[in-house]
């Protein structure tokens, strides 16, 4: 963006103006325009760093102190410095590197098929369709939904007793499956409710891009011979390969914060614990439970901090390859 | 919509956008809410009072709440009912911290009551003087009493310990199905429970299973002993306490045995079962009877019964208070109303209306409680069952975190029974998460 803005600095007095008079309250009027150029900015930014700092570095940083003290559900006025004991407690706590690698699992079976679904999809909206603003928007209204209720409804889906997946899986002779109870099954219903929401809105962002994509690429791609498949993969997917990054960041910090499908879908206590063995308790599960069912805010603002400190080295990771990858095509 | 793309920078920008939102949302998961207050009284003096409670309290059902307009023209009552008492008591707690939307009649659960005495008393109107401790089955208030002698919460009612039972598939089963023959057959206590599951189990009706829950039974043995997890200083003892061991030594023969089907209680799961009727047996708590009877509905109605509890054991589980927090704008119209709804007439009214069973002596002798029968388990006379316990009912020491302890356990005695886990490393696993909620 270039926009250029006005030098303000040199002050030329009005035309008309005359003598010492105009001189003495020019020098203070050039004072003001000085300072109005200096300071506006800084007044016009202003909103934005307030909110943040009310709403975003203010949280962050108590959630930093409460992570360094013991404080207590019952006594929020009470605090104790407890230095990294905190973080020590949830480091050596097995429950909390089972929640770790809950979340990568969760994150992996559900980001994974999720984004390559979205793609296929993308690329069949991208066809010349009959009412394509039609299927435009419906590949969009899972994303519409709230978190609770579709976990609700997939809940009544993956049901032991009476649930419609297991009634519709008994007529191939299986369907005693408790969903919710066993080590993968519940990660995979999980992962189904994660892909039915969000498969849509990646399509979405797939289809935006692809559409940027000049046409004439593909019109010198089809003079070379190329098959619609070889086109999709030489030329699409290039095209759109900063797009990908940008969808993998986003279900990386999404499945990251993973809480209320797993809360969900078998409700209740078991859901508080991320059911009967933590076998889909993930890491904001983990700090739920430590926080608001056990009571001690501590441990639970360490498992937060833990969680940013995370997310920090994916974000790494992710700048790291995206570089490699565009060395690499270049 | 259209976007177009952008060049190299991309890359850059995403990483830049990736830690704005990242930042962002951790610092949402350190959000927090507030209710907000509405104005509670007009003009007129006409005033609103808000009883916030969780699960049932039965004074909707018992219509006490029209009745006390009635009485009362300018007092109208709200009631704010949390499904589970789970998400009820943080909510409670983060609101007593934050001092707003606090409601001006809380329920308190007795799991709880032991923590908020400690730590949050001072938060509390003292109703010593408004109510006399004395009405109640003497533990019940001494529960909500503060060492400084303050009383924060009037007693509402407790859990006297029977057995409910499905007469007919015990009588499939070949077993006996009178009331009195049951408690015969159990006369020895939870091991004789045991043994009568033992001879279910050769017999039983195909898809039905003695118990639904062996942590059920767990409850049911450790609530019928003084000793419970702490000890009268307040220290954890759960890990040498004898009930708890008992309890659990017990569970895990039933789960070993696969004498229960093993369904945590009040899960959806659950429900099912007693819809579908797969369970003989419940141990009951004089307010299970209400859950049964809503749960299993009408098809089931006569064939379910209500014995004493193996062993004839006096037990007492689950129970509840009423608080008023200081904070509120109408302590004095809301203690006058706790003072009501906990008077012998109207704890007689709502354990008419769904089977909770009263704590306040005075109740005992009123003709709703002492000759009630219920019709949905064959007229079983249970004022009386519940009225003779109550008076032996051991005085349980309670401790801050009996609540998570009692989830914690119940929940590795559904994974012996559910998942097959070994009654070594379920326990083991039960005293790593205690340890963790002592903290």
């Amino acid at each position: 963006m270039a926009t250029t803005t006005p030098a303000r600095g040199a002050y030329t007095p009005p035309p008309g103006g005359t003598g010492a008079a105009s001189n003495g309250r020019g020098t203070w009027r050039s004072r003001l325009w000085r300072f109005d150029d200096k300071a506006s900015p800084y007044a016009y930014i202003a909103p934005f760093f307030l909110i943040f700092g009310a709403f975003g570095l203010y949280p962050l940083l108590y959630t930093g102190w409460i992570a360094l003290h013991r404080v207590e559900m019952t006594s929020l006025d009470q605090s104790q410095w407890v230095g990294w004991d905190n973080f020590a407690k949830i480091l050596q706590d097995s429950e909390f590197w089972t929640a770790v690698t809950n979340t990568f699992v969760i994150g992996v079976i559900s980001t994974v098929p999720q984004l390559l679904v979205a793609l296929g999809l993308a690329h069949l909206l991208n066809y010349k369709l009959r009412a394509s603003t039609f299927w435009r928007t419906v590949i969009l209204t899972p994303y519409a939904t709230s978190v609770a209720t579709a976990a609700l409804v997939f809940a009544l889906v993956f049901r032991a007793d009476g649930g419609i997946l297991n009634w519709v899986l008994h007529f191939f002779g299986a369907g005693n499956t408790d969903w919710g109870n066993g080590e993968w099954t519940s990660k995979i219903a999980i992962s189904v409710i994660i892909i039915w929401r969000w498969t849509g809105y990646n399509a979405l962002i797939y289809l935006a891009a692809m559409q940027a994509v000049p046409t004439d690429l593909y019109e010198a791609a089809s003079i070379d011979g190329a098959s619609r498949w070889q086109q999709f993969r030489k030329v699409t997917i290039p095209s759109l390969r900063p797009t990908i990054l940008f969808t993998i960041v986003i279900s990386t910090i999404g499945s990251m914060q993973l809480f209320g499908e797993p809360l969900l879908l078998q409700g209740g206590t078991l859901g508080s614990i991320g059911g009967s063995e933590h076998q889909y308790e993930t890491l904001s599960i983990y700090l739920f439970n430590y926080g608001w069912k056990l009571g001690h805010l501590g441990p639970a603002a360490a498992v937060a901090w833990a969680m940013l400190v995370l997310l920090l080295l994916i974000a790494l990771i992710n700048w790291i390859v995206g570089r490699f990858m565009r060395k690499s095509a270049a | 919509m259209r976007i177009t793309r952008t060049g190299g920078g991309h890359g850059r920008r995403t990483a830049t956008l990736a830690t704005t939102v990242l930042t962002a949302s951790a610092l949402l998961l350190t959000g927090c809410s507030s209710d907000d207050d509405s104005d509670s009284s007009d003009a007129n003096g006409n005033i609103t009072l808000k009883v916030a409670d969780f699960g049932q309290f039965g004074y909707k059902e018992a219509g006490l709440f029209a009745k006390y307009h009635e009485l009362h023209p300018n007092i109208t009552v709200q009631e704010e009912t949390t499904a589970n008492e789970q998400d009820y008591y943080p909510k409670l707690l983060q609101q007593l911290n934050t001092g707003s939307g606090l409601a001006d009649v809380t329920g308190i659960e007795v799991g709880r009551i032991k923590e908020v005495v400690d730590t949050q008393s001072g938060k509390f109107a003292d109703l010593s003087k408004t109510i006399n401790v004395n009405d109640w089955v003497s533990w019940k208030e001494k529960q909500a009493t503060a060492k400084d002698g303050t009383v924060i919460g009037a007693g509402t009612d407790i859990g006297p310990m029977s057995l409910c039972y499905r007469k007919d598939l015990f009588e499939k089963a070949g077993l006996p199905s009178d009331r009195e023959a049951v408690a015969k057959a159990v006369a020895g206590g939870w091991e004789d429970y045991l043994k009568l599951g033992e001879q279910y189990k050769k017999k039983a009706p195909s898809g039905t299973y003695f118990m639904d829950s062996a942590s059920a039974m767990y409850n049911a043995v450790v609530s019928s002993s003084s000793q419970q997890y702490y000890d009268a200083d307040g220290k954890p003892v759960y890990k040498d306490s004898q009930s708890v061991q008992q309890g659990w030594n017990l569970a895990a023969e039933a789960a070993g045995k696969k004498l229960s089907q093993g369904l945590p209680q009040f899960t959806d799961a659950w429900n099912a079962a007693l819809r579908k009727g797969t369970v003989a047996t419940v141990a009951c708590p004089a307010w299970m009877a209400g859950q049964i009877s809503i749960n299993s509905g009408d098809s089931f109605k006569g064939k379910w019964d209500i014995s004493r509890a193996p062993g004839s054991t006096a037990a007492n589980w689950g129970g509840s208070f009423l608080a008023v927090p200081k904070s509120g704008k109408h302590v004095k119209e809301a203690t006058e109303l706790v003072k009501w709804l906990t008077a012998p007439e109207q704890q007689a009214a709502v354990f008419k209306a769904i089977g909770v069973f009263p704590s306040n002596k005075g109740a005992y002798e009123l003709a709703d409680v002492k000759n009630a029968k219920l019709p949905y388990f064959s007229d079983a006379p249970i004022g009386q069952i519940y009225a003779e316990e109550a008076k032996s009912i051991p005085e349980a020491v309670l401790g801050a975190k009996d609540g998570v302890i009692k989830d914690t356990i119940s929940n590795q005695i559904n994974n012996m029974e559910k998942r097959g886990t070994k009654p070594a490393d379920a326990w083991k696993s039960a005293t790593e998460s205690i340890d963790k909620a002592l903290g």
